[in-house]
């Protein structure tokens, strides 16, 4: 018997989820999990059922209402400030009722951003096959699932059949090596390596992130870290499981229970990458010298250092990056050469499944302790799930947020996307999402993108602010 | 799924990087459960005015571009969100066909869906197609044969270009790509009765 050639995590999930071959460029993989959401699982419902089809496995089917529900405190089951938001949250209940979903209404203790409960309930587990129609699915790779965003039309796919046709993506591995210091965390990690690579840079790829930055971090820290894979164009983003992981997983309501479980750690226990197994990309980002991150522009690969200045286009390197940062800074009004500390805001907001759990939450309390959000300035929390906000408010953290001058509201996907509210309309945002897109908060709305702590401190200071030396 | 074989037509240069799907069909505007009516608000923030009169300035508000099948388009066309309006919106707006070096991954399998072929050609040739278009005036056409998949260029010129062959095929023939998957059942259900065995926790 030979032995197998080394493999990488991605090698072996992916092989043990092949259906059939369907020729040289895709395979029929098995899904072990879908999750809908009233934005677009809504679209995949009605279209599965005008097309006189049924769902073939309901049991592993998710759906929850978090894109469009309201988060203001006492919302009722369809209160939306999308207009079209009743109609899509009441097609996605009803369908979910009717057909025997897993379903998570708006009111369910255990209700929040998909992709911040699918690692809370155990949906989302090692090895896993998880697809939603989101761009942001790939943030439960941080519990080691192969997971990745797809339209309307491939969801219904999976809802008749369980299964997906895929292009084989090539592989990248990226070592954040060396350790964080205090005061800089994953989101950090990966603004620095998009601003690397580019926002391009993940095109065609999956991607394992490995080194000791990313050993060291807890399970919160890895799924910022696989949240914003898609943010270099990279489906996929993971950290292969290990005993963090399993620890982690351990005793959730959808985990695998007694013999199951063991069963199952044993098998995860394989998954990681084999010493010596080959990618066709790698990439270093040493983290011993990193510092907080802050995005000037309107991708975010335009990130810098928070001690660093407005680039200058004309210093930029070629025509194409000239371009690129003067649009940038005429939509976002800024002057070559501005530091970055110092920008005056309109807003501060705390939300969305890059960065609000409670891991999120505590850095930025530690900031707002005592401390009073500037006069003039909004400044928003919205939890990533109902579970972080409970936790949150058990440990008396939303006393220090409200106490601050925050708003505390309830959980959804919140104001990281403008689906109906005005209110950060033309105002300069620094903001713990994930996309500084032009319009992506709102019409002419400015969207600089940082860490929890940086935008607690960037509240209290009504400028760009450096949290280091705060809390 | 919609068939594409051949489209001819009046091709819109909009050569800017990362073009992404907030900015092809604004959140705002992805309403409803339809399959259809995202078109009218297609690149809404370029090509409508604060007070939602067409931007002259806008490509695709002027004349002959106004009628466009074919977006030429620079790297990583459709990133970011996964929203499958995107593709729709350029569809009922005319577009068939899409020349771009590289596309968001999503956006590139929901294309297919929506009658859309997605081109991955040299980032050269797409500027010097463009600028042949430019040259015209607009009104040269431009070809994509997505059968003999290759693009003919308004002189005449033949750029070969490679798709991926299930979903060229489906689309070509305009397949019901979920009756075609369960067509599959039984190599489905083998593969789910041994994987069920080995991971049963996985269902």
């Amino acid at each position: 018997m030979s032995a197998l050639p080394p493999r990488t995590f991605f090698d072996k999930v992916w092989a043990d989820h092949v259906i059939a071959r369907l020729g040289d460029d895709a395979e029929l993989l098995q899904i072990d999990r879908l999750v809908l959401h009233e934005l677009s699982g809504s679209q995949a419902v009605r279209a599965l059922a005008e097309a006189g089809r049924e769902p073939v496995s309901r049991g592993q089917v998710l759906t929850v209402i978090e894109h469009l529900i309201s988060t203001e405190p006492g919302r009722g089951p369809t209160d939306s400030v999308s207009k079209s938001g009743p109609i899509m949250i009441e097609t996605t209940r009803k369908a979910s009722r009717d057909w025997g979903f897993h379903f998570i209404d708006y009111d369910d203790p255990r209700q929040g951003i998909a992709h911040v409960i699918a690692p809370e309930l155990g949906i989302a587990f090692p090895g896993a096959t998880l697809v939603c129609c989101d761009s942001h699915t790939s943030t439960v790779g941080g519990v080691g699932a192969l997971s990745w965003g797809i339209g309307a039309s491939e969801a219904e796919h999976v809802l008749a059949t369980q299964a997906l046709a895929q292009a084989r993506p090539k592989t990248m591995r990226v070592h954040f090596t060396g350790k964080l210091a205090a005061g800089v965390y994953a989101k950090d990690m990966i603004l620095a390596l998009i601003g690397r690579i580019g926002a391009q840079g993940g095109i065609g790829y999956a991607t394992e992130y490995a080194g000791s930055a990313v050993s060291a971090l807890p399970i919160e820290g890895r799924l910022t870290l696989c949240n914003m894979s898609i943010e270099f164009s990279c489906k996929y983003g993971f950290v292969p499981p290990d005993e963090t992981t399993i620890a982690y997983l351990a005793g959730r309501e959808f985990s695998p229970k007694g013999a199951d479980w063991d069963r199952a750690v044993a098998y995860w226990r394989t998954l990681p990458t084999d010493p010596g197994a080959a990618f066709d990309r790698e990439v270093t980002v040493d983290c011993d010298s990193l510092e907080p991150q802050v995005t000037w522009g309107i991708s975010p690969q335009q990130v810098v250092s928070i001690g660093a200045n407005v680039p200058d286009p004309s210093q930029a390197s070629d025509s194409e990056a000239r371009q690129l940062a003067t649009r940038a800074l005429e939509y976002m009004r800024l002057a070559p050469g501005t530091p970055l500390k110092g920008i005056p805001i309109d807003v501060a907001y705390i939300g969305s499944c890059t960065n609000a759990r409670l891991s999120d939450l505590r850095a930025a309390a530690e900031v707002l302790r005592g401390q009073k959000v500037k006069a003039g300035i909004q400044a928003v929390c919205v939890p990533g799930s109902t579970p972080v906000k409970r936790a949150a408010e058990a440990e008396g953290i939303d006393r220090i947020f409200k106490d601050a001058g925050f708003e505390w509201h309830e959980s959804a996907c919140g104001f990281c996307g403008h689906i109906g509210s005005d209110r950060f309309a033309d105002l300069r945002v620094v903001s713990t999402t994930n996309r500084n897109f032009e319009g992506r908060q709102g019409p002419k709305t400015r969207t600089h993108l940082a860490s929890p702590a940086t935008v607690a401190a960037s509240a209290i200071a009504g400028c760009i602010a450096d949290a280091r030396g705060i809390a | 799924m919609e068939s594409l074989r051949q489209v001819t037509g009046i091709a819109a240069p909009m050569l800017r990087i990362n073009i992404d799907t907030d900015q092809i069909i604004p959140a705002l505007f992805l309403g409803g459960t339809d399959a259809k009516g995202y078109g009218a608000n297609l690149f809404h923030g370029s090509r409508f005015l604060a007070d939602g009169k067409p931007n002259p300035d806008f490509i695709l508000n002027q004349p002959p571009y106004d009628r466009a099948q074919v977006l030429l388009a620079d790297r990583n066309f459709g990133c970011g969100s996964s929203r499958e309006r995107a593709p729709k919106a350029l569809r009922e707006f005319g577009f068939r066909a899409i020349l771009a070096p590289s596309f968001g991954g999503i956006f590139f399998n929901n294309c297919y869906r929506n009658g859309i072929i997605p081109v991955e050609l040299p980032i050269e040739i797409v500027r010097t197609i463009a600028a042949e278009v430019e040259a015209s005036g607009g009104t040269a056409a431009v070809t994509v044969d997505v059968e003999a998949q290759v693009v003919v260029a308004p002189s005449g010129a033949r750029y070969p270009f490679t798709a991926p062959a299930t979903l060229r095929q489906m689309l070509v023939e305009g397949m019901d790509e979920i009756a075609l998957t369960l067509s599959r059942g039984d190599e489905i259900t083998q593969y789910r009765e041994a994987d069920r065995a080995r991971r049963p926790w996985a269902y």
